[in-house]
């Protein structure tokens, strides 16, 4: 079907103006990290495009505000909340979709419940069971929070791929006399790791970008995630935008690459259910 | 049952253990800890107020006038938003539909303001709203529409509506892409004997595109609903709350008199609150989703 050429023409002006729209923000932010304060702050005479020789904002937030750090301790979060969250809910999916017990259908729908679990309903119990154990301002008291949180969207995700695989699988395991751990390890985990690559993308994202748990439960200022980071730039008297601009920028890129390499992949890890319904 | 069927169902319960314990640990316990508080006294600076409180929590609730203000606050953010969400997703949805080539790139574009983390969405919000040097007010002054900058995160009648435009901003392309995916299901060759029928393009959108993604709308509508529902990270960034209470959302009210003020008794009742609400949100879809597959 094949629209006239001005209806093609509009169609593509209004792209523009949406790519447009979607892109300046950020476009305007990272714009901001290549300039010194003076000229962000002269509107007379409007920067519009970085200058990539001015690093001086990059270097006063790694230098001076140690902010590799708050990226390495939430790489180093994001990272390990992804393997423990991946590691249970993979096994649990594998048996909700392959194994059938009594309970199972109760825990899809407690599960499916969790997804629309306020964290503020549960974050003062947590911090005070935190508190009880010792383990403010450690990484441990985030790891738990954001296994649950991502812990719905992970089990329903990879649920649907065990799911769509063949029924012979089993037989043939059956029939080799495989353990059902041996079952699950062996030969579906290799046939689901699309989706299991998917899925860990997601929990990174998330884990990466939290800020309501980092924020209470973490204090000690070596141990501070970015969102965290960020958040605390500005003193009570001075707004340091060039460095703000920079710590944003420098934040935001590693996932501004994952995101565009793995397009295809993460659209459809976040519309499959709700197309499936 | 089968022995081996009888093995297996016990491994299948092994296999769950992890994820359940965690659920209960982390979810389940503490929510009804939440509960279970909300009818105390506990208040973190007075160690000895460990007291049972009844329902007095509740009372104060109900003539709180801070609560209703920021119940008022956060139904106006998640109404607009997901109306203007909505409304843009969808137009972007059938953009991204129509577009044969460089489908692909609008995608991706899409997806960048998903993936920029909340935190740096809304200090970048900062930077463009800035009542001194922010893009906003260079804009428009620039085309005429305002002649002079304005403070549009410090003023009361202004701040509520610039943080749902920036969440508005933020949400709609994945909004968008969700719809894109409903539209891609719906069987081209029905709109080609449409044609033949002489159906108008509007009459199209309306009797056939309209009905056929309507499922996926509905969803779209639950997650955007209860995610702006409990609106945090953004409000705590942009404004605190400020100027006075005017973008004071409910989270961020039970955020502050739970670990601000450090009162956990009436802090868990406005959290029981919140969860309350948003069950009935989430009950209500629930509802109207599954009467909809009955027919």
């Amino acid at each position: 079907m094949r629209l006239p050429l001005k209806n093609r023409l509009l169609i593509y002006l209004y792209i523009l103006l949406a790519v447009i729209f979607m892109v300046f923000p950020f476009y305007w932010i990272a714009n901001a990290s290549f300039h010194p304060e003076s000229e962000l702050f002269n509107t007379k005479n409007i920067q519009w495009f970085p200058d990539f020789t001015y690093l001086n904002n990059y270097i006063d937030i790694i230098q001076k505000k140690n902010f590799l750090q708050y990226l390495i301790n939430s790489f180093f979060i994001a990272t390990g909340t992804t393997i423990i969250a991946i590691s249970v809910s993979s096994l649990a999916a594998y048996a909700l979709a392959r194994i059938r017990f009594g309970a199972s259908k109760y825990i899809l729908g407690i599960v499916l419940g969790m997804s629309m679990f306020p964290p503020i309903a549960i974050i003062s119990p947590l911090y005070l069971m935190v508190q009880k154990v010792d383990l403010l301002n450690t990484f441990i008291a985030l790891l738990f929070p954001y296994i649950a949180f991502t812990l719905p969207f992970s089990l329903w995700n990879l649920t649907t791929f065990f799911k769509g695989l063949p029924k012979e699988l089993e037989e043939s395991a059956d029939v080799d006399g495989a353990t059902p751990f041996q079952t699950f390890y062996k030969i579906f985990l290799p046939l689901v790791s699309p989706g299991i690559f998917t899925t860990a993308i997601l929990v990174f994202i998330f884990a990466w970008n939290e800020f309501l748990f980092a924020v209470t439960f973490i204090s000690n200022d070596s141990l501070k995630t970015m969102p965290v980071a960020i958040v605390g730039l500005p003193s009570e008297y001075n707004v340091p935008w060039g460095q703000i601009s920079a710590a944003a920028t420098i934040s935001t890129i590693p996932l501004v690459i994952l995101v565009l390499i793995f397009q295809k992949r993460i659209i459809s890890g976040l519309t499959s259910g709700a197309v499936k319904g | 049952m089968s022995t081996l069927a009888k093995q297996k169902a016990k491994w299948g319960y092994i296999f769950v253990a992890p994820a359940v314990i965690v659920i209960f640990a982390v979810a389940i316990y503490p929510l009804l800890s939440t509960f279970y508080l909300s009818f105390t006294h506990k208040d973190l600076l007075d160690p000895t107020s460990d007291g049972f409180a009844g329902l007095s929590n509740y009372k104060k609730l109900f003539s709180d006038i801070l609560f209703w203000e920021s119940l008022k606050n956060t139904l106006i953010f998640v109404v607009f938003s997901v109306i203007f969400e909505l409304i843009f997703g969808l137009g972007l949805a059938l953009l991204m539909n129509s577009a044969i080539k460089g489908r692909g790139i609008i995608r991706a574009v899409a997806l960048i303001p998903w993936a920029i983390p909340t935190v740096v969405s809304a200090t970048m919000w900062l930077w463009l709203y800035n009542d001194q040097w922010g893009f906003i007010n260079i804009l428009l002054t620039k085309i005429g529409i305002i002649d002079h900058y304005v403070a549009w995160l410090s003023d009361p009648n202004l701040s509520l509506f610039a943080v749902i435009f920036s969440d508005v901003w933020k949400t709609t392309p994945f909004m968008a892409l969700l719809i894109l995916a409903g539209l891609q299901m719906v069987d081209q060759s029905i709109y080609e004997s449409a044609s033949v029928d002489g159906a108008s393009k509007l009459r199209q959108f309306f009797s056939i595109t309209l009905p056929m993604i309507k499922p996926t709308i509905l969803v779209a509508l639950l997650f955007r609903t209860l995610d702006s529902f409990r609106v945090f990270d953004l409000v705590y960034v942009m404004t605190s709350g400020g100027p006075g209470h005017s973008t004071e959302v409910l989270s961020l009210y039970a955020y502050k008199t739970l670990f601000k003020e450090l009162n956990i008794g009436y802090g868990s009742a406005l959290a029981v609150a919140i969860f309350i609400l948003i069950s009935i949100i989430s009950v209500i879809y629930v509802k109207v989703l599954s009467s909809r597959e009955e027919i």
